[in-house]
Formats: C-alpha cells, structure tokens, sequence
C-alpha cells in the first residue's frame, strides 16, 4: 500500500470503487466499445493519475464518474454509495467535481461568485454565507488578491487554481482533474504542479487526475494507472513510492527513471497501437 | 491600477490624433457638394445640396415647411421613434424567450425553426396588405411589419447565442448543483447574453428599415411618410432632412443598446480593457 500524501487529515470519506465499467457507444455493427470491464480500488485521499494515449477512454471513464455519461455495464461506488450504474440516468453531483481541461469557471461571475456558486445553488448555505466562505477559502490558498477579479482577467494558471477552489468549496468526495495543464507552458506548468500538491495538502481530497504527461503523473501521484488505446482496459497499476517533496534531485534519481522507464514502456506501446489505427478521443 | 494605466498614454494620443469620422463626413459632404454644383452630373441637378438642406433644417422660417423650429417635426419624430420602440419592445419581450426556448429545447427548435426559415425571407413590405387587413387599423399594420423583422433578428441571434455556449458551462453548473432553472438563469441567459445583444442592434436597424417603408405605404405621420409626402410635393430639401434624422435616430437607437449591453456585460468589457 502506498500512503496518501498526507495521512494526517484523511478523513476517510472519499473512497472510489470502479467496478468492471464498460461503455460501448451505438449498437450493431457500428457499435464502438470505449471501455473495457475497468475495475480500479481508489482509497480515501490517494492522488492517483490516470495515463493513456488519446482515444483510451480516459475522458469516457471520467465523464462517468462525473455523472456526464452512463456505463453499459459495471457500477462505480463512492465511500459505499453506487453513483453510476447502467439504466439510472447521468447524474453530476457536488461530490465529484470537475475541473475541466478548457476550464469553466463562468466568465460572467466574478471569482468570488464563482466560488460561492456551489453551496448557494444546493440551498446548503445562504448567499452572504457562501461568499464569507468562498473568501475565508480564497484566502486560505492565497487567492484573495482574485477575489473581486472576472476570470477573463486573470491568468491561466489563476483560472486553474481559482477553479480548483470551486470545487474544493463543495467539500466534494473526490476531486476529477481532467488534463487541467494540457495548453500551459511548462514553466507555467511547474508551479501548478507545486501548487496543486499544495492544495492537497492543506485539503486532502481523492484525486483523478487524467493526463497523458507521464513526468507530471509521477512527480504529482501516490499511483500512476496507465490504460489500454481502445477498447480502454487498465494496462498497468503502479505505486509511486517516491519521497515528497518530488524535486529536480528526485527526478534524478535512478527510482524514479525505474518508475518512468516501466510505465513509459507501457504507456509507448498503447500510443503506438493508437496511432496505427488512427483511433479518435471519443466524447 | 490596470485599467488606469493603459488608459493614461492612450488618452494623451487622442487629442493630437485625427478624427477620422470627422474626415469622412466632411469628405462626404465635399462630395455631395460636387456632385451638386458641378454642370456635367446633370442627373444630380436636382438633387438639393448640402448648403440649402442644411439651411432649411435649422431655419425658424423654413421654405418647404420642415424644420428644428415646426412642432411638426418633432412630431414626426415622435410618431416614428413611437412605433419603432414598441416594435423593438414586442420583439425583445417575444423574440428573447423564443429564441432560447429554442436554443435549449430540440423539438420547440424543430417546429418553429423551419416555420421561420420560411417566413424570415419574406420581405417585411410583402406583410403590409395583409396586415393591414389582419389588425386594426394602420397603426399597427406599420408596427407589425416593423415588429416582423426585429424579432426574426432577435430569435436567430438569440438561438445562436445558446448554441455559442460552452458545453463545460453547463456540465460545470450540474456538478455544482444547479438546477434546470438555476442552468437557465445563471448559464444560459449570461452566455447567450453578448449574441443577443448583437441581434438586438441588427434587429433595431432592421426595425428602422422597415419602419420608413411602412410609413409611406400606410401611414399619416412618420419619417418616412414625411420623406414620401415630400416627394409627391416636390419638396426635395426636406427629403433629405427626413433621411439626416432617420439615420441620427437609428444611429443613437443602436448606440443607446450598445451602452446597455456594455452595463450589462461589464465581464467582457472589463476583459477586452485587460487585454489591450
């Protein structure tokens, strides 16, 4: 087992069971199956990142998680509860939230409401609540200074922090981080990582973090999964059981080339068959 | 801080930099001048020159009977600017539900998009008999015609508006907990809010459009009655009076829209200031 990053605060509250989900889109001979029977144990507070090339089904088994899409056969379970199973109707809720790889943090509210959005809209805490909230959390992750900001004028990496506390605000079970780095700059993309694993510090959240940056999967997660190219199965599970903090040194080290080296073979091998058949992300 | 900045050195620009609208009007009225005076364009001998329209318009003694100084014509302007405005108002207060009705709800887009496709190319001034006809009196029959082509801009947009809308928006709204109200209210009217504004001066200048046409088919009073009027009168200074302040009106109607949309979207305008 490897332990979360910060085993301190786990509460225990947010354990993810994915159980032999698979999606085939259409029917007949048309029919195209996206995932295979993934099955995938997630503990509460672990930071696992999700590996593939495109066109695995990594989007298809986060828009299931989220509640976007339905499975046509598996169930996933959070902390016991079946939140998406075949037949119930896709249904996104504030205990798996999402940050989007395009972000979507509402250009027409400031950060503040766009924080407070959450609480208010489930009827949880009044609107002059959600706000003294929102600020007393903005403040917390040294967001303050965007408060009163519209998310068109403040930068990229701003927006991906702001909208990681909009979902951190609903005290969500299990954070989806979907590609949120993809379009950044990689000095850019430096400090996001520092700051994402700052943030999971200070608020341990499950995390699912999809990416197809094998360096960020390992410096950022306790578990790298690498999945299949289509039909999306899970190829490869594997504890990263490297110190933290994850500096230049420890990128260095022959541990984590070990790790990178074994997981990029696989992660190569899938690229490759994906690309031979000039398969398409699907939704 | 950031808004102050830039906009310190670009003030200082404006004042030793060239009006180019000024230029062009003046360019525009040089030429119409010409085209006036000079004996080789006889086409345009009878057209009044800028000097005599001018003249009349601010004259307390007008010739042809039209100026500032006549009550007249500031009823004109009054009758025109009337019907204009409740054609607008109808059509926002329709075309504005409609067309998000349809934005968001597939079988409503399927029933009335193909009925509009049909209609919207009708030309508004083949309405005229028939509303005349359908509603009570003239009155309304130039509102319709005028209404008619304000609210097919105002659907169109505002149905693209909704399209235009990120699907993230909405997903992102569902997890945090919205409800299809909530959707409506705090993702798809905001959303679609630029788009609508757009269709909101198209359909305003379209409105004018058929305003004037209406006018002299169907009506006592008006701009474009008084243009008509004119012309049968042989009155031609006032004609172009008549076109001077239909186009000043058309231009301050979209103008004032312009100003609401910018107050009602202070995230995009503060956005573009960033930006520049």
């Amino acid at each position: 087992m490897n332990a979360p990053a910060t085993d301190t605060a786990v509460t225990g509250r947010g354990a993810v069971f994915i159980d032999g989900v698979s999606k085939t889109y259409g029917s007949g001979p048309g029919a195209v199956e996206a995932l295979s029977a993934c099955t995938l144990a997630i503990e509460p507070g672990q930071f696992v990142a999700i590996v593939g090339p495109s066109g695995c089904g990594k989007s298809t088994l986060i828009n299931i998680l989220a509640g976007f899409d339905q499975p046509t056969d598996g169930s996933i379970r959070i902390d016991g509860r079946v939140v998406a199973r075949p037949g119930d109707p896709p249904r996104p809720g504030p205990d798996r939230l999402v940050v989007f790889q395009h972000g979507a943090l509402f250009p027409w509210m400031t950060v503040l409401d766009n924080v407070a959005y959450g609480p208010s809209r489930q009827g949880r805490l009044s609107r002059a609540e959600a706000r003294r909230e929102a600020s007393a959390l903005l403040q917390r992750l040294g967001l303050s200074p965007l408060a009163d900001r519209y998310p068109a004028q403040i930068s990229s990496g701003g927006q991906r922090r702001v909208e990681i506390a909009r979902a951190l605000m609903n005290d969500p079970a299990v954070l989806i981080l979907d590609e949120p780095f993809r379009a950044m700059d990689s000095l850019t993309k430096q400090r996001m990582h520092a700051t994402v694993l700052e943030m999971h510090a200070l608020i341990p959240k499950t995390v699912l973090f999809v990416t197809h940056d094998l360096d960020e999967a390992l410096l950022l997660s306790d578990r790298v999964v690498v999945m299949t190219t289509r039909p999306g199965r899970i190829k490869l599970d594997v504890a990263v059981d490297l110190p933290r903090p994850r500096g230049v040194e420890v990128a260095a080290g022959e541990a984590f080339l070990a790790l990178k080296r074994r997981t990029h073979e696989a992660v190569y091998e899938e690229a490759r068959r994906a690309f031979e058949a000039g398969e398409r992300e699907l939704a | 801080m950031t808004a102050a900045t830039p906009a310190a050195p670009r003030a200082t620009e404006a004042a030793g930099q060239i009006s180019w609208p000024l230029v062009g009007f003046c360019l525009a009225g040089l030429g119409w001048w010409a085209l006036t005076t000079w004996p080789p364009l006889a086409a345009f001998a009878r057209l009044p020159g800028p000097v005599e329209v001018f003249t009349e318009w601010v004259s307390p003694d007008p010739i042809y009977g039209i100026s500032l100084f006549v009550p007249d014509y500031w009823l004109h302007i009054g009758y025109s600017l009337t019907r204009a405005w409740i054609a607008f108002g109808l059509a926002c207060l329709l075309g504005i539900p409609l067309g998000i009705v349809m934005g968001w709800h597939g079988a409503t887009r399927d029933y009335a998009g193909a009925l509009i496709a049909v209609l919207r190319p009708v030309p508004p001034l083949a309405w005229v008999p028939l509303a005349i006809l359908l509603l009570p009196g003239n009155e309304w029959a130039v509102i319709f015609v005028t209404f008619l082509v304000a609210f097919f801009a105002t659907v169109v947009n505002t149905v693209m508006g909704v399209d235009s809308i990120d699907r993230d928006y909405f997903r992102a709204a569902r997890c945090l907990g919205a409800s299809r109200w909530a959707v409506l209210r705090d993702v798809v009217l905001p959303g679609a809010l630029p788009a609508i504004f757009t269709g909101l001066q198209i359909a305003m200048g379209a409105a004018w459009f058929s305003l004037a046409a209406g006018e002299m088919i169907a009506a006592q009073y008006g701009l474009g009655y008084l243009i008509w009027d004119s012309y049968n009168l042989i009155q031609y200074p006032t004609i172009v009076i008549g076109m001077g302040t239909l186009g000043l009106l058309g231009y301050l109607s979209s103008a004032l829209i312009r100003q609401v949309g910018r107050h009602l979207m202070a995230w995009r305008a503060q956005s573009m200031g960033a930006a520049v």
